[in-house]
């Protein structure tokens, strides 16, 4: 679907109009993200990082694919086929310290997009379906992210596999059986590193093909805009070509700007030093923790140390930890507010605004060692973190009352729509 | 459904959540876990300076030759180099005849082993070797030092800190001016182990190996102090951890100022296209 004044694509050349009687691809380009996409007019630079998104999976699997020519998934020479990488294949060190910044760019852009969902409620309907895959994204992500950590075969990545899939064997019964079904033994090993390096290869592709529904479903309704006010006329939107590819090509820029100073200037600056003394079952790193892009998650997996009624500790945390992410799945009918900006929503944005606050003091205490007072931290910020979601959102939706609205998005960026005096009084709702 | 069991699942969470907090605070009241001796009494690496640091840091050759031969001296009596190649030092600014010879003299033979006959052999070292490894003759192998400036924090700061920390663990005092033996009684370093604050756990298995000036005879005229030596020989390990160090940042300099010229033009492009939306 699309917009009535939508630009038609008209080939001109006939080699082009021979290439669209038989496989329209570049109409389809034209229509997805050429002049042929009607945007609104008013986006602002929080909406230039899907794209930025999908610019670092693609960094992610350039810079992998030659990465995977030269690495080894073997437990004996893992470790040292990384080091040959940075050593003795050509621009290997570039290639391997774009791959792991890059991995963290993508989450950093990543989050941000998801907050940008969050603020401007870009879960509500009709853009559901838009959500549910980004979250389907998002746990696709954090698996690969995971398995790619196991590949340099550090005391990091072996005890990170340990405690992550150890996670399984907290479910009743079935647990350490799963557990090593996952493994493909009783501990992370030969086996184990296989079948991560297989699924770190497949999973950036599955990935691929989920943004692609993703971007599908966006195009259905159209993109959402900061006003929350549906497009209604043809001067609430601009083409997508060339104005916001001129704006992504700025937003681009920046991004790639601060990716290079962490790759050439602080390559090691988010990773962890014992990532660098080669795996060794026999000896256990003071603390374990993961990547900084799942801080938040394994705060809340900490955050259980007593057992709960007849639930041991272990098996809460390992529930909480994984519905926190679930939660999202369930967002678009907890917030049921009919206005979704949260530019006119005063109770709902303090409450997001300390969400913000909330996952960050997660963040920090999921890097920081299992000790007082961090764990009294983040207990409380956990709580904050599921009462958020599933108790304030559903309740500030229904007792709140938003401020009016604009009558579009034209009048929301050049203060008048001469449309506006003739449609019916301003409905507090669009 | 959602708007009903959502908050009860929530409100689940909270509570358990309480419980365990709860729990924690009650423990932490009733039983408050005492500081241990490494908490108050590990010291964080000294801070100096050294010719790669920050964004235009390089290398600097003469010092790294000079690490070198600490860890000739020195430290390759128990610490292996395994990831860097003798064709490596080239890069510290040795010939290629000098490299040559380095690897031929080395003390630890080349390790070969012939398929037909099942002998074990040895024979003298080539460029293109890897440093061989190390036998070590008493408990546990000491670590491999390819990687040692990347693998701890502190990095050449934390190596410096740890060769010249080694101190009289009796009457030894922190920052605080609490005594350790005192504070501690059962702190005592055991036999086999020396104390040394700025290790971790405080004891470690390895003897100050850099104990009087001119230990390593510096051929460049550089006064062999304990602390140069140990400079040196960190500003070394950081090479070998980092050997495209100085690659990195004359390739990221360019890099950067192109970006910045490519986004200012995106800035001024996208402003020409949005002149007539605003």
């Amino acid at each position: 679907m699309s917009f009535p004044w939508a630009n038609e694509y008209k080939p001109s050349h006939p080699l082009m109009q021979w290439l669209d009687d038989r496989l329209p691809l570049p109409r389809f380009v034209y229509n997805a993200v050429g002049a042929g996409y009607p945007v609104p007019r008013n986006l602002n630079y929080m909406w230039n990082f899907g794209v930025l998104a999908g610019f670092a999976l693609v960094l992610q699997i350039v810079t992998g694919v030659v990465l995977a020519m030269h690495y080894a998934a073997n437990d004996k020479v893992a470790f040292d086929s990384v080091e040959h990488i940075m050593r003795d294949v050509n621009w290997g060190w570039m290639l391997r310290y774009a791959h792991a910044n890059g991995a963290s760019m993508f989450f950093i852009v990543v989050y941000t997009h998801i907050f940008r969902g969050f603020f401007y409620s870009s879960y509500k309907a009709p853009r559901e379906m838009i959500w549910l895959l980004g979250v389907v994204i998002f746990l696709l992500m954090m698996a690969t992210a995971f398995m790619g950590y196991v590949l340099p075969w550090g005391q990091m990545s072996f005890w990170g596999a340990k405690v992550i899939t150890g996670l399984f064997s907290a479910i009743p019964l079935v647990g350490p059986p799963l557990q090593e079904w996952l493994l493909g033994g009783f501990a992370p090993d030969n086996a184990a590193l296989n079948r991560f390096f297989s699924l770190h290869f497949l999973l950036p592709f599955v990935i691929l093909g989920v943004i692609i529904l993703h971007v599908w479903a966006l195009h259905i309704p159209g993109s959402s805009n900061p006003t929350g006010v549906e497009v209604k006329q043809e001067s609430d939107t601009v083409p997508f070509h060339p104005y916001y590819t001129a704006k992504d090509g700025f937003g681009l820029g920046v991004f790639l700007m601060l990716y290079c100073a962490l790759v050439f200037f602080a390559p090691n600056l988010l990773g962890h030093p014992d990532n660098y003394i080669p795996a060794n079952p026999l000896s256990t790193p003071a603390h374990i923790v993961p990547e900084w892009y799942f801080w938040p998650f394994y705060a809340i997996l900490r955050a259980f140390t007593s057992d709960f009624m007849f639930i041991p500790a272990k098996l809460m945390g390992v529930l909480a930890m994984f519905s926190a992410i679930l939660v999202w799945f369930f967002l678009p009918w907890l917030d049921t507010s009919p206005v979704r900006s949260g530019h006119y929503r005063p109770l709902f944005r303090k409450f997001f605004y300390l969400l913000v606050v909330d996952v960050l003091v997660l963040g920090y205490c999921g890097g920081a060692p299992a000790a007082e007072p961090y764990v009294m931290i983040s207990q409380i910020a956990s709580m904050y973190y599921f009462l958020h979601f599933l108790v304030i959102l559903p309740v500030v939706s229904s007792i709140e009352t938003p401020q009016p609205l604009p009558f579009s998005i034209t009048e929301a960026v050049l203060g008048k729509d001469e449309h506006a005096a003739l449609a019916p009084a301003t409905p507090a709702v669009a | 459904m959602v708007r009903l069991f959502g908050p009860l699942v929530g409100l689940f969470f909270a509570v358990a959540l309480l419980w365990s907090f709860g729990n924690g605070a009650y423990n932490a009241a009733t039983q408050p876990t005492p500081p241990t001796a490494e908490a108050l009494f590990h010291m964080h690496p000294k801070e100096v300076a050294f010719s790669f640091d920050g964004a235009f840091g390089t290398f600097d050759k003469q010092q790294l030759q000079r690490g070198f031969k600490v860890y000739q001296e020195v430290c390759s009596n128990c610490h292996s180099l395994k990831q860097v190649a003798f064709r490596d030092l080239t890069a510290l600014g040795y010939k290629e005849a000098e490299v040559k010879a380095i690897a031929k003299n080395w003390g630890n033979k080349a390790q070969t082993f012939d398929p037909k006959t099942g002998d074990r052999g040895e024979r003298p070292n080539l460029p293109s070797d890897h440093f061989p490894p190390v036998y070590y003759a008493g408990q546990g192998a000491p670590p491999d030092l390819s990687l040692i400036a990347k693998s701890r924090h502190g990095g050449a700061q934390y190596i410096h800190a740890l060769l010249t920390g080694y101190v009289d663990q009796a009457g030894y005092k922190n920052e605080a001016g609490e005594e350790l033996l005192k504070k501690f009684p059962d702190a005592k370093t055991p036999d086999g182990l020396y104390f040394n604050p700025y290790f971790a756990n405080l004891n470690l298995a390895m003897p100050a190996p850099l104990v009087s000036d001119g230990q390593v005879t510096y051929s460049d005229g550089t006064p062999a102090t304990v602390d140069q030596m140990a400079k040196d020989v960190a500003a070394f390990l950081t090479w070998t951890a980092e050997p495209k160090l100085d690659k990195r940042k004359q390739t990221g300099w360019p890099v950067l100022l192109f970006l910045l010229a490519a986004t200012a033009l995106a800035y001024l492009a996208k402003r020409n296209v949005w002149a007539d939306k605003h």
